[in-house]
């Protein structure tokens, strides 16, 4: 913000100031470093090496057998097959949810800022106070929906809650994002005979790339990240990889893996990670679109 | 879903010709066309979104709220027996803890998050060098879950092999760390664990306010020979008000729906020492046959959020409506 300099001469205070600055960015930046350098250090180490080293003395050697135990030979309470079938489990649930939830994200937003009709304000609000409830107070009704719709403890029953609950933050974003668009615009192309769904696709989608990358990154690490529902409406064999996790690091027949569970956990959070690491922009946008003027 | 959609662009096709034919009609037909498909289309699509919200939030909210009115056990029964769920409710002395908890756990988690967060974000603003870089590192956090966090941290916080042993090894042998197996302590691991997590995303709120200031604002406190100091404290902070009202309820809102955290890093204990309200729920409701005394913590949960949320959205549609 301060890209002037009014009067200011690089004094030797001015350098102690700028390096103490750089120190305390540094140190900080290290606090939230430690806890996955410490990860990724215990899972490389060997149980022994656990036990007689402490949390940053590096692995003599590099094993990676905890890795691929975690992968596939583990046990998460009732199964011994490591936390690969839930990760897939994991993204049986978090690609149709992100999809169908963005979609109608896309759609409703549409209608709420273009073709506003009597009450769509007013659901909008109703919709935004859905961003915000602790979901504790709809658990139990949904859990037996659920079983009256047959999906309890399916892939399918987490899919349609992960929408159902999804659907007032992706609205949210579409909706703030084509509240620039002219109004004018999609009266024009009524004039010329263009309906509904093809205003929608002729001109509306072709510019809505952002906020669909947006959306999608967004409804991803929030379904990926979801242990709440996960715990309470999935099956022993449709769990989500957060649930798995739990289970194995809350598991302990004899001694404790720590670098099991750390590898683990790693693996557990790479996907949503490598999404930060590459879209780390669109992250934050996301983050910040309700919050800062939406 | 598909049949839908089916449906859907078939009227859409429909509404196309009427659109058409209506527009090439005079003018005083434009009533008819009012009442025409093309009206009715957003109305339509909206629906499904509409009735989910209606039944699935708005109805289970009403649902919950007559649960926690009758003696629910094991199976949802409807038995109305008053408030004697809520009175059972405070005087239970693991939601009193659990109440307790939140309390400490939220307003801890939210004061160090706001500080932080203001802080980091001034100092990030001062021409960094490689400020992408340590942006990206204070924000990772944000993008891993819960669960995640709570494993690493339990493990850093564990006192035979984690930072006790460490610091003992460094040479500080009276170093003692054994908060996480502390009933009286317990609740400060959450703090940690939750301050790392969330700290970088109200970092990012208030940098993302900061860019936005008016700059010649800040030209202006400085040609009239504000310094740094003053031009903060006394032109910058207070134009990011709203910043720090989204941030406030933001963290409240993670704080008051902490569930993963607790589960991950504590369990709950020692004892029930750790629990949160949301553990709580949970524990009543799906694991201890309780669904009425679930349904009421429930419904206090719900009554936290609301005391934070009305009077900001409030204040916010207001804002919108003199813009």
């Amino acid at each position: 913000m301060s890209n002037h300099t009014v009067g200011r001469k690089t004094s030797g205070l001015d350098k102690v100031l700028r390096f103490a600055l750089y120190a305390v960015l540094i140190i900080v930046a290290a606090f939230y470093l430690m806890p996955f350098v410490v990860m990724l250090i215990t899972s490389l180490k060997d149980v022994e090496e656990i036990r007689t080293g402490t949390l940053l003395s590096l692995p003599t050697s590099l094993h990676f057998d905890s890795w691929s135990k975690a992968w596939s030979g583990a046990c998460t309470g009732s199964s011994c097959e490591g936390i690969s079938p839930y990760l897939m489990n994991s993204f049986q649930i978090v690609i149709p949810a992100v999809v169908i939830s963005t979609l109608l994200g896309a759609i409703n937003g549409y209608v709420i800022s273009l073709w506003k009709f009597r009450g769509s304000d007013i659901f909008f609000a109703a919709l935004l106070v859905g961003c915000f409830i602790p979901f504790q107070v709809i658990l139990l009704p949904m859990a037996r929906t659920l079983g009256w719709l047959g999906i309890a403890n399916t892939t399918m029953g987490l899919v349609f809650v992960h929408v159902i609950y999804g659907l007032a933050f992706t609205t949210l974003f579409f909706r703030n994002f084509y509240q620039s668009i002219p109004n004018e615009l999609v009266k024009a192309a009524r004039l010329d005979g263009a309906g509904f769904f093809t205003i929608f696709y002729r001109i509306i989608l072709p510019v809505s790339t952002p906020i669909i990358v947006v959306t999608v990154i967004w409804q991803f690490t929030q379904v990926w990240n979801d242990f709440l529902f996960g715990v309470a409406f999935s099956g022993f064999d449709t769990q989500p990889v957060t649930v798995a996790l739990n289970n194995l690091v809350n598991t302990s027949f004899g001694g404790k893996e720590y670098n099991v569970d750390m590898a683990a956990a790693i693996i557990a959070a790479l996907p949503t990670l490598a999404v930060y690491v590459f879209a780390g922009k669109y992250f934050v946008r996301g983050l910040t679109a309700g919050a800062v003027k939406g | 879903m598909t049949s839908l959609f089916v449906i859907l662009s078939s009227e859409a096709s429909i509404m196309n010709t009427n659109a058409t034919n209506s527009e090439s009609s005079p003018i005083q037909s434009g009533r008819r066309a009012r009442l025409s498909l093309a009206d009715w289309m957003p109305k339509i699509v909206m629906a499904p979104t509409m009735i989910v919200t209606l039944v699935c939030i708005y109805g289970y909210m009403i649902w919950t709220a007559i649960l926690s009115f009758t003696n629910s056990r094991m199976l949802p029964s409807y038995d109305f027996v008053g408030f004697d769920q809520y009175e059972r409710l405070f005087n239970n002395d693991r939601w009193i803890v659990s109440l307790t908890n939140l309390g400490v756990f939220g307003g801890l988690f939210i004061l160090i998050c706001l500080f932080l967060g203001v802080v980091l974000a001034i100092f990030l603003d001062q021409k960094i060098r490689a400020e992408g870089a340590i942006r990206t590192i204070y924000l990772y956090p944000m993008a891993i879950s819960f669960i995640v966090t709570g494993t690493a941290w339990k493990w850093l916080l564990n006192p035979t092999n984690g930072l006790e042993k460490m610091m003992v090894n460094l040479g500080f042998e009276d170093f003692k760390f054994d908060w996480l197996i502390n009933p009286d302590m317990v609740v400060y691991c959450l703090v940690i664990a939750a301050v790392w997590q969330a700290s970088g995303f109200v970092m990012a709120l208030f940098l993302a306010g900061l860019r936005g200031v008016d700059s010649d604002l800040i030209k202006a406190a400085h040609l009239d020979g504000a310094n740094t100091f003053t031009t903060y404290r006394r032109i910058i902070l207070p134009s990011l008000k709203p910043v720090f009202f989204s941030a406030l309820v933001i963290l409240s809102h993670i704080a008051i729906k902490s569930f993963d955290l607790v589960a991950a890093l504590t369990n709950g204990g020692p004892g029930y020492s750790s629990d949160l309200p949301a553990n709580f729920m949970y524990a009543h409701t799906f694991t201890r046959s309780q669904v009425g005394l679930g349904s009421a913590s429930a419904m206090i949960m719900l009554g936290c959020v609301l005391a934070i949320l009305i009077p900001y959205l409030y204040s916010e549609l207001r804002g919108e409506r003199h813009e």
